[in-house]
């Protein structure tokens, strides 16, 4: 067995982002122009939407045909929520979660954002600060993406006016200041002529910030991460009970946040017993330390009985343990909420019986107003109070996404119909 | 804070590990498809990271097309053998004699049947999660697919009706008779899987590296000369240096002109490359705009 004291960075860091906007903001143009720009599009693909182009009697090449859809959604006519996209530059490696942006557009976006470091969000230099921008500014910080990048997009069809970005920026930032967002990064772009998105141009001179693509490649995001709070949710228990490893017990999970090392002092929760690490292992690796969202092996140095649930944290902070909780609900299925019906939440590693005791209020996600209700449909944001069969082991989403995160699973369908993000009772 | 670095190979194998011990954990009887291509062999290390040093929580399980490159056969027995673990093998030939698969011709594409001997071997099992390596950047069908992909009872696709996937809370629950697809390197690209095997010094079948080989060039792809695939009255063979960039079945699957000896050099050519893989060396994807979305909405992967 070695023992790692560090790995050398070999190459960039991983970096997820969520393009928000509609197909008239030129976002499919957008993601078309980033992917062919930084020579992410291969030969046979521009061929074959080279091809559909001049079917469908366009004269250039279609960029946005490269987000087109699947044949059953072109035949049905729905969308299918979130499309993956890659790309690598020299410096880092992209995922686009690409989400289409029609009425299901709450559910695509949140399901989209749960993992992005970053969103793009797309205004139209001749429209302004429309309301779906808010709605998707109010979207991101509800699911606490930690960046925004406002691109204004069309400044071809505005003269390349920095008297209009400005007033755009203004616009949105007296919005975004109410939100609570804090990093957004502003650029002006023409998507479809390439202004400012991988090459800078020529024709915005008086834009002295960086293009998109620099932006994305520089942007810190080591940062976002919560390095004080030791969360580690068990996943798996590992007995070889072989004769070599007779009395082994490894502890296997990922990081959800903080940091360990060898010979912290750990609490098992919900019990409460409390240890010290012993190895911190991963494959034929014994590590000194690991952190959020390494995936390893913990063992301790006492023989507790844990399980498949529980959750080791370091002292400090501690997740609280409860049954009853408040939280942002996200409504996600086509059948309402049904107060009747019990859910499954499944919280970590934990899946236990819950319901929905309370609804304060529902979110117009257009003008913010909290509004009464007692039904939940598709696309919903409200503020709910959750009951839980057994208690869980949760921290505040803004402190910890990983473990203040949940769904709720209908019992009977088994499909998954709201997500939810725990907030303070007092919020 | 002082982190040691964190590479985005590390970030993709972490998430594919926590993606493994979901499916150990919730899933009441998994298996872990193996072919022997470069996929399932970056699949089989993560699951060494995963478990070890527990055994795997699921057996391995080849569905063998009867056309399959030998030295991947050869291969996928030496890996099974040396990681210690279970190996089923199911092949389509038994679905042709019991007369589940009638083929049209011995030698057509055996790619689009591999479903029924998929289907039978799962309801033979009873297994309720299928471990894949398929990636989203193969083709744009796949583009769209969940990490733990839902399949009805009868094994089928159905892309307007997918579980929404959130954070990393994934749902794996499954009626009697259903199943899940699970693939964990859905974010890994082919360039991330080659580097991955670089850093990890990982084995794969010899035909991933240049070797002198008999093709035909027929439509714009490089037909291996076998058994199954000769030249027509208008064609001619040559003889060149070529590697494959997937292994499937041997009577569609085209390999590519490369000088690539080592894994540091198909690094270097799929940095540069212009063409995706499967547009270079998958004739059956060729036939339609939709033919992967079609083939996974019958039950294939």
């Amino acid at each position: 067995m070695s023992v790692v004291e560090n790995v050398g960075l070999d190459r960039a860091e991983l970096l997820r982002f969520i393009t928000a906007g509609s197909v008239d903001d030129g976002k499919s143009t957008l993601i078309g122009r980033l992917l062919h720009d930084s020579k992410s599009i291969f030969e046979d693909q521009l061929s074959s939407i080279a091809h559909t182009s001049s079917k469908r009697g366009m004269e250039k090449v279609d960029l946005s045909l490269l987000t087109d859809g699947l044949q059953a959604e072109r035949e049905q006519g729905i969308t299918i929520d979130v499309a993956y996209r890659y790309f690598t530059t020299p410096k880092r490696k992209f995922i686009i979660a690409d989400t289409p942006g029609h009425e299901q557009y709450t559910r695509n976006m949140v399901t989209g954002a749960s993992t992005a470091n970053l969103a793009i969000i797309l205004i139209d230099a001749r429209k302004g600060v429309l309301t779906q921008s808010r709605r998707h500014a109010f979207l991101a910080s509800l699911v606490g993406i930690p960046h925004l990048v406002v691109a204004v997009n069309k400044m071809d069809l505005v003269d390349y006016s920095q008297e209009v970005f400005e007033r755009i920026c203004a616009d949105f930032a007296a919005f975004a200041q109410r939100l609570g967002l804090r990093s957004i990064d502003y650029i002006p772009m023409s998507a479809l002529l390439g202004d400012m998105v991988v090459e800078r141009g020529d024709r915005l001179d008086w834009y002295s910030g960086k293009p998109l693509l620099e932006l994305l490649e520089t942007i810190d995001i080591e940062h976002d991460l919560n390095t004080k709070d030791f969360r580690f949710p068990v996943q798996w228990v590992c007995r070889p009970q072989t004769e070599a490893l007779h009395d082994f017990r490894g502890y296997m999970g990922r990081i959800e946040s903080g940091v360990v090392r060898k010979g912290d002092a750990v609490t098992v929760l919900p019990s409460g017993l409390t240890s010290h690490i012993k190895e911190i292992l991963f494959y034929n690796d014994a590590l000194e330390s690991a952190f959020a969202p390494q995936s390893v092996t913990l063992t301790i140095e006492d023989h507790l009985d844990i399980s498949r649930g529980d959750m080791l944290v370091n002292s400090g902070k501690p997740p609280r343990t409860i049954r009853e909780f408040d939280a942002m609900l996200c409504w996600l299925s086509e059948s309402g909420f049904d107060p009747r019906r019990k859910y499954i939440v499944k919280h970590t590693t934990r899946m236990v019986k819950g319901l929905i005791a309370r609804i304060d209020y529902r979110v117009d996600v257009n003008t913010m107003n909290h509004e009464m209700t007692d039904t939940l449909s598709m696309n919903d944001i409200a503020r709910v109070g959750m009951k839980v069969q057994l208690p869980l082991v949760v921290d505040t989403y803004v402190n910890s996404h990983g473990t203040g995160c949940f769904i709720l699973i209908d019992e009977i369908t088994n499909n998954t119909v709201a997500a939810g993000m725990i907030c303070d009772s007092e919020d | 804070m002082n982190h040691r670095a964190f590479t985005h190979l590390d970030a993709l194998e972490s998430e594919a590990v926590h993606i493994m011990r979901e499916v150990a954990a919730e899933c009441a009887n998994p298996v872990l498809l193996f072919s022997g291509g470069k996929d399932s062999v970056v699949l089989l290390r993560l699951a060494e990271k995963a478990f070890r040093p527990g055994r795997f929580p699921f057996p391995l399980m080849h569905i063998d097309t009867g056309h399959n490159f030998p030295e991947v056969i050869e291969f996928r027995d030496y890996r099974a053998k040396e990681l210690g673990e279970r190996l089923i093998v199911r092949s389509m030939e038994d679905s042709i004699q019991r007369g589940r698969v009638v083929l049209r011709s011995e030698n057509q594409s055996r790619n689009p049947f591999q479903s029924i001997t998929l289907l039978d071997a799962i309801a033979e099992f009873g297994f309720d999660a299928c471990i894949g390596g398929a990636r989203r950047d193969e083709e744009k069908a796949r583009a769209k697919e969940r990490i733990f992909s839902f399949r009805d009872e009868f094994g089928q696709w159905d892309p307007k009706n997918q579980r929404p996937e959130l954070w990393s809370l994934f749902n794996t629950r499954t009626h009697p008779g259903e199943n899940i697809r699970v693939f964990p390197i859905s974010n890994w690209t082919e360039l991330d899987v080659w580097e991955y095997i670089g850093r990890e010094r990982l084995e794969v079948p010899s035909i991933y590296f240049a070797h002198q080989r008999e093709v035909i060039p027929r439509n714009s792809g490089l037909l291996p000369v076998s058994s199954l695939v000769q030249p027509g009255a208008d064609e001619h063979v040559e003889s060149m240096m070529v590697r494959f960039r997937t292994v499937g079945d041997m009577s569609c699957t085209c390999p590519v002109a490369s000088q690539a000896s080592n894994v540091e050099e198909i690094i270097a050519e799929t940095v540069l490359t212009r063409i995706t893989e499967r547009g270079a060396t998958r004739m059956d994807d060729q036939t339609s705009e939709a033919s992967m979305e079609l083939r996974k909405r019958e039950g294939y992967f």
